[in-house]
């Protein structure tokens, strides 16, 4: 047991400070890397809890696909990071505001459970027991059998929003020689080459 | 004293012996794909290969090893410090990680998970971090353009290679490697999957950054891309983290597909020889086929590239994932563990 806690305050320590450093650090990329480091780090806490279908997929959707992108595009940038510093102090109010109400609103939930331990069993009802079903199993029948048509529907705005985001950029331009893949293969010896027997002297 | 060293101190000496007997057999096994890959395409183009070092050049990839070894390490001076050593260190120990829920046979693994192939997934989606990262760090022209064309190409690749998993699983019913192997006992999935077979093998050779798709280090216009600003074992840790994720992927197909440690027909003869040496066989020819492709198919341009990624793997393999769940409900022979 006494394992089990040091190895939970390790993560959690390196969660908690690399979250520090990803606001703190002065080049961006690093703090995209400590980001990164967090990630794995909360990963690591849901295995702890025995989330692991939870904590890989945080790996592969975050680590894997979006940070990846933030990674891209921080790398790209060309700025002047010493001056973008400059004047970061003044919006430490209204991140304090947000971290206050965070705070706020776990310490509220938390709270209601040593308040009345009967609203913790409120939220654990639906998860079946963890040496029963894995819960892989459990949160595919919690997601897609349960609350399917919600599913859906989150699955539908997403879609809605993708098409929206490609009709926005989507432009026509003339002017525009493309491959046509289909046309090259489609393409025969018979349609573009002729053997002619030239005539000495006669031209074609 | 007694109970701390039957509950923790065994098990974690336990846990690093497999540990070595995992990856000492895997290092030698990269050397030697090097050797092999080498021998192979100079047999395909009439040539001899290495044949000096040892019996028919046998200890070449040794001699290689030391050279690289002995060799100076040199950090541009432009380059982000801790990133530019980093970066190999990540490359090879995500290459490294990923075998510790490879079932060898039955039982043969150190980590049984519940959702070992996820993790798989995971680890190699990460495999991008090295490179990017590396690129970035050398503050380098090329080293930039090849992170750039590395991230763009495995995480559209990554894509068609969840569809894949996902069309398997659906066969499974489990997330668990030695399920998945299991769950082949009649037949290999790459005989009714056979599109997805070929699907996932394309995709694995695009997300290792082999030829045909090896366009992160396309010698030709970026000299050699990411890896440029390298030398010495920084860039053998790239080189041996890149022959290792070849391996993986070849491992993941053969394990996806090709029955994991299974005898191809549980007869006499065949099932006598182990499970380990029939999934090391069905690595072997896969990877064979990695080698053959490289002396085979010319480099993809960039647009081709994403264009077979976006436009012909994904809408094939989504297509896919919805005829094999049709298909399985239809006939009803949804694995038990989904249906109940």
């Amino acid at each position: 047991m006494i394992i089990h806690s040091l190895t939970f305050y390790m993560f959690a320590a390196v969660a908690v400070a690399s979250g520090v450093m990803v606001i703190s650090a002065r080049n961006p990329v690093h703090s995209v890397l400590f980001l990164i480091l967090a990630f794995f780090n909360s990963a690591a806490l849901f295995v702890l809890m025995g989330a692991e279908f939870l904590a890989m997929v945080l790996v592969v959707v975050y680590v894997g696909a979006v940070a990846v992108l933030f990674l891209f595009v921080v790398m790209m940038l060309d700025i002047n990071f010493r001056e973008m510093r400059h004047g970061a102090l003044q919006y430490l109010p209204i991140g304090g505001l947000v971290g206050i109400v965070l705070l706020a609103e776990l310490v509220l939930v938390f709270g209601s459970w040593a308040v009345a331990p009967e609203a913790a069993d409120v939220a654990t009802i639906p998860t079946p027991d963890p040496t029963v079903v894995t819960n892989t199993h459990a949160l595919g029948s919690v997601l897609y059998t349960r609350f399917v048509y919600l599913f859906q529907a989150a699955g539908m705005i997403l879609l809605v929003a993708m098409v929206g985001a490609i009709v926005l950029t989507l432009r026509q331009r003339d002017g525009l020689r493309r491959q046509s893949i289909a046309e090259q293969n489609a393409r025969r010896k018979s349609d573009t080459i002729e053997v002619v027997k030239v005539p000495s002297r006669g031209g074609v | 004293m007694v109970d701390f060293w039957a509950s923790y101190a065994w098990p974690t000496a336990k846990i690093v012996l497999y540990i070595i007997a995992i990856v000492v057999p895997l290092l030698l096994a990269i050397a030697y794909l090097t050797y092999a890959e080498r021998k192979v395409i100079a047999a395909m183009q009439m040539r001899k290969g290495p044949n000096v070092v040892g019996p028919f050049g046998l200890l070449q990839p040794i001699a290689d090893g030391l050279k690289l070894l002995l060799k100076e390490t040199i950090i541009p001076a432009g380059a982000n410090r801790v990133v530019f050593v980093l970066a190999p260190m990540i490359t090879f120990i995500l290459a490294l990680v990923a075998w510790a829920v490879i079932p060898f046979g039955p039982g043969v693994v150190l980590a049984d998970i519940n959702v070992g192939i996820l993790y798989l997934f995971a680890i190699s989606s990460l495999g991008v971090y090295g490179i990017i990262m590396a690129g970035w760090a050398s503050n380098s022209r090329y080293a930039f353009l090849g992170a750039l064309r590395s991230a763009a190409q495995m995480v559209s690749y990554e894509v068609s290679i969840g569809f894949v998993i996902i069309t398997v699983l659906l066969c499974v019913g489990s997330l668990n490697l030695s399920d998945i192997v299991l769950a082949q006992q009649n037949i290999w999935f790459a005989i009714p999957l056979l599109p997805m077979f070929v699907v996932f093998f394309i995709s694995g050779l695009a997300e290792t950054n082999r030829a045909p798709f090896d366009l992160p280090e396309a010698e030709a216009e970026l000299v050699s891309g990411y890896n440029v600003e390298y030398s010495s074992m920084a860039f053998a840790l790239f080189f041996l983290g890149e022959y290792a994720n070849m391996i993986l992927m070849s491992a993941m197909t053969s394990i996806l597909f090709l029955g994991g440690w299974l005898p191809p027909v549980d007869v006499a003869p065949l099932n006598w020889i182990p499970g380990p040496v029939w999934f090391a066989l069905k690595i072997a020819a896969c990877l064979f086929v990695f080698l053959w492709v490289r002396a085979t198919f010319p480099r993809y341009r960039y647009d081709q590239l994403m264009r077979l990624g976006w436009k012909v793997f994904l809408p094939l393999s989504l297509a896919w994932v919805i005829i094999t769940a049709g298909v399985l409900v239809a006939m009803d022979w949804l694995p038990d563990t989904i249906a109940g």
